[in-house]
């Protein structure tokens, strides 16, 4: 699959009005690379007007303000980096005729009939016959945590150090621990060592890194840095700066105290699911993100959900897929010629639960209503909380055993299960269990 | 950004070079005597060692508005609480300081507690609290379907309300300065080389004031308003003692405001001789607190947070509000409260010497502060501080960052006339830039983030700087004039 819209674009639709109420298609909410690869793939299949509303004063997610290479693998068949990828998209969104309205916040919603929004443009309302949330996730800060101590400046997540390095030019001096061993603990590290700062090591309270040997490696030889495992931060203290970290040896009880002058809490994802749950969209508990289906359909008729506001986190160009999964199927209902307002859509079939038991976190889609419809990629998406090198997963429904995989589990890494056996469930019958049968 | 604070206020300060009234300590006390003495012909300065005002006690609290109703009958303390929370309630009002009348429910769940609110509702009579009723279970069920089963019995004291304690001492810190009121930020106290005996029309010689930063500043009449170190002002000023601040950490949990729904009014604990309890509460900007532990320390300024406190707090949420557990905290923090030996406050004024002790306000501070200012007024005119009233611009209109009202964000007009409200820099709170840009232009600008903060609840929310504090950093750098390689604060 390769992106669309060469040769001549599409007609651009006349520019929204600077106030009053805005009729369109489809509103998306969230221009990061779930939002604008949906917007692309809608204008490309010609589902009419599009319009994408992000809060950020630039287009582009996440990504903006990722300065490292490897974007673009799996949907663009290239890699760049993260803000070359976030202008890319944000340049064929509008090559594709998206409308694309950053600084724009949309405030609170009923049904995708009455949605509000507001921007330096003033307070608009928006009608639109389909909505699809793509507002991703954001990484737990350190009071979500319960991390105990003083509240000094120095304490941030990645998102917090990156927007400030990149975005804003801002320094960061002297000795820094990074929380965590997973692919965005590397990230925050490089970020750290560009801005100047000294980084004294990762520090996860999981057995070992979670991360690629090759960043492991990396962080190792090139830059020096230590992992310290089954380490726990379990203080902070400074007053007007942080001064210091207590951690604690999970093996051993052991504590000690670590001088630092920064603290970069990093992955711990929670997706940014305020809109989802202000107009009481089904949750999944697991992943803390609106309840999908393999359509990537919410609970509310005419409502969508894709990117990492549901797989917290991919990579972007999971979520870019992600989203032009949901676009095919936003296309196509509304070439179905459904009514055009969201209270008119019809009802939804009841679906059958997608159920993960420990150590599986959760799962993407975790509701089944269509067999026919694969999800995106051909493949759910898990988490593990725990290490299982050899699990065998296996997935049954009313004790019928669906498919097995083998799969090698640790924590904060993406798993996949391929829907192979999405055909053969039961939509009558009951949820559907994807367990661990045994590990070696 | 440590820069030294220029003071705020007429630059010239005393005609004479001594103030009338020198207060020391801008929580909200001090805040609330120097804006009620402005009222008069006075000439006052106030000097704050913290870099703000409402920098200690006053911003970590349960941020309620008192009715007193449980006072220990016949002290000060209920007094003041009584009248200054119907000051302030009504100040409120004027300057726009964010007030939500939720009421409380105080929830008994053992036999002990449930015998306990027959002597607790003739307690608020004998308070002057009349309004006090007990709430049968399944009435306190139906308003409040998400409180943990057992509760046993409740009283409903429908007068008890939330308040923004950011925004309460800077209105009164702003209205002091806007009416000639001198506020020297960043200044600590050294020492005091007290006055003479009273004579002529305020006494001679004057009160010697030392600052570590403001060099002596000379005043005729001296206020201790000095929260956790009132003790220590208090000996330096050859007061005449009698009481000892031991300051008591209370930590308290933030969640998000996906919770809100949780909770209709104030929970508040039964007190017991073991221990005061845990109280739920709506916050004025739409979350839910759970708070406070009670411990003392030895320290006044340890507002660390500890382990063993969360989890106390968390295992006490689990059973008052079980679907808490469910939600993101979004802060965690602590306070401490001026407490002392005495079951009152520390209020006296020595006419001799000219001084004025305002201490030992504990957990009441807030509510009493307008009570307490014009206590402390009155008692200064008893001593011989001439007051002649003057004309004065009055409250001031403070921005309003409360949840339950209009936020400029959801202001077409507002937004029509000046786009920056309809920018927002912090997602989670919904700050303008305009809101931001107002801050730093204000009477009493923020000296760092936290300053900000409490001035517009910029990067207060559930992502807590994820998404806007590198920006908001850029912002407050710009204002302070910084370079932009600064690191963050």
């Amino acid at each position: 699959m390769t992106v669309p819209a060469r040769g001549a674009d599409p007609p651009i639709p006349p520019a929204p009005p600077a106030g009053g109420k805005i009729v369109t298609d489809v509103l998306i909410v969230g221009a990061g690379p779930a939002g604008l690869a949906a917007a692309i793939e809608l204008r490309r299949l010609g589902a009419g007007r599009v319009l994408v509303a992000d809060r950020e004063p630039g287009a582009g997610g996440v990504p903006r303000h990722c300065a490292h290479t490897g974007y673009g693998l799996r949907d663009l068949h290239r890699v760049m980096t993260g803000p070359d990828y976030a202008r890319h998209y944000a340049r064929l969104a509008r090559q594709a005729g998206a409308e694309v309205l950053t600084g724009t916040t949309v405030t609170g919603w009923d049904d995708p009939g009455h949605v509000t929004m507001t921007s330096a443009a003033g307070v608009r309302t928006v009608s639109a016959r389909t909505l699809l949330l793509a507002t991703g996730c954001r990484e737990r800060p350190r009071s979500a945590r319960l991390v105990p101590g003083t509240r000094p400046p120095g304490v941030m997540t990645t998102g917090e150090l990156q927007q400030r390095v990149y975005l804003h030019g801002q320094g960061v001096a002297g000795r820094a621990l990074v929380v965590g061993a997973e692919h965005v603990s590397y990230s925050a590290m490089v970020t750290l060592a560009h801005a100047g700062a000294r980084v004294v090591a990762l520090v996860t309270d999981e057995p070992r890194p979670q991360s690629y040997a090759a960043f492991r490696l990396g962080a190792a030889v090139r830059w020096r840095v230590p992992v310290w495992t089954s380490t726990a931060v379990t203080g902070l203290s400074g007053r007007d700066r942080l001064a210091a970290a207590e951690l604690t040896d999970l093996r051993t009880g052991a504590v000690r105290t670590v001088a630092c002058d920064s603290i970069v809490f990093t992955g711990d994802w929670i997706p940014d699911h305020e809109l989802a749950r202000l107009a009481g969209l089904d949750m999944d508990p697991g992943s803390r993100g609106p309840a999908v289906d393999t359509a990537l359909t919410t609970s509310a008729p005419g409502v969508y959900a894709a990117g990492n506001l549901v797989h917290p986190a991919e990579t972007a160009d999971v979520a870019a897929l992600s989203g032009r999964h949901a676009a095919r199927q936003i296309a196509a209902m509304l070439g179905r010629g459904r009514p055009d307002s969201g209270a008119g859509h019809q009802a939804l079939p009841v679906p059958v639960p997608v159920q993960v038991e420990a150590p599986l976190a959760w799962i993407s889609p975790s509701v089944i209503r269509d067999p026919g419809t694969p999800p995106p990629r051909g493949r759910f998406v898990l988490r593990s909380t725990e290490f299982r090198p050899r699990a065998r997963l296996a997935v049954s429904q009313d004790g019928r055993t669906l498919a097995t995989a083998r799969l090698s589990l640790r924590p904060a890494r993406s798993l996949t299960l391929p829907a192979a056996w999405l055909p053969h469930v039961d939509r009558a019958g009951g949820p559907v269990r994807v367990h661990v049968k045994e590990w070696a | 950004m440590t820069a030294p604070h220029p003071p705020v206020g007429p630059d010239s300060g005393p005609v004479d070079g001594v103030a009338d009234v020198l207060i020391i300590g801008a929580g909200v006390v001090g805040a609330a005597i120097a804006r009620t003495l402005a009222q008069y012909e006075l000439s006052c300065v106030v000097v704050e060692a913290g870099n703000d005002v409402g920098t200690g006690t006053t911003k970590a609290n349960t941020a309620i508005l008192h009715t007193g109703f449980d006072a220990v009958p016949g002290t000060l303390e209920s007094r003041l609480v009584r009248r200054g929370a119907r000051l302030l309630a009504d100040y409120a009002g004027q300057a726009g300081i964010p007030l939500e009348r939720t009421g409380a429910l105080l929830v008994a769940w053992t036999p002990e507690q449930l015998a306990a609110l027959a002597p607790i509702e003739d307690k608020s009579r004998r308070n002057g609290y009349t309004a006090i009723r007990p709430v049968p279970v399944a009435e306190l069920y139906g308003r409040e379907p998400h409180l943990g089963p057992g509760a046993l019995g409740a009283l409903e004291i429908p007068d008890e309300s939330i308040i923004c304690p950011w925004t309460t001492p800077l209105a009164f810190a702003t209205e002091a300065v806007r009416a000639g009121v001198t506020l020297r930020l960043g200044t600590r106290v050294t020492g005091v080389r007290a006055g003479g005996p009273a004579g002529g029309r305020f006494g001679r010689p004057e009160h010697e004031v030392v600052t570590d930063r403001a060099g002596t500043l000379r005043c005729r009449w001296l206020v201790n308003a000095a929260g956790l170190y009132s003790d220590q002002v208090d000996a330096l000023a050859g007061g005449q003692g009698g009481f000892t601040i031991t300051p008591r950490r209370g930590e308290l949990i933030v969640y998000d405001k996906l919770a809100r729904p949780l909770v209709g009014s104030i929970l508040l604990p039964v007190p017991t001789d073991k221990t005061k309890g845990v109280l739920v509460a709506p916050t004025v900007y739409g979350n839910v607190l759970l708070g406070p532990t009670a411990q003392d320390v030895p320290d006044p300024a340890d507002t660390a947070t500890t382990a063993d406190g969360l989890a106390g707090l968390l295992a006490a949420g689990q059973r008052l509000l079980p679907r808490l557990a469910g939600e993101e905290v979004t802060a965690t923090y602590a306070g401490l409260r001026a407490a002392t030996e005495h079951r009152d406050y520390q209020i006296r004024v020595d006419a001799a010497r000219r001084y004025a002790c305002v201490a030992g306000i504990r957990s009441t501070g807030l509510t009493a502060s307008l009570g307490i200012a014009e206590h402390v007024t009155g008692l200064l005119a008893e001593a011989g501080l001439p007051l002649t009233e003057r004309e004065t611009a009055g409250p001031p209109r403070m921005p309003y960052i409360g949840q339950a009202g209009a936020r400029p964000y959801q202001d077409a007009g507002r937004i029509a006339a000046d786009p920056a409200y309809g920018e927002l820099v912090c997602h989670c709170e919904r700050v303008s830039r305009g809101e931001i840009r107002d801050a730093l232009a204000s009477t009493l600008p923020p000296a760092d983030a936290n300053g900000l903060r409490r001035r517009t609840r910029a990067m207060n929310g559930r992502c807590q700087g994820f998404y806007c504090a590198a920006t908001v950093t850029s912002l407050l750098g710009a204002a302070h004039g910084d370079q932009p390689e600064r690191p963050a604060s």
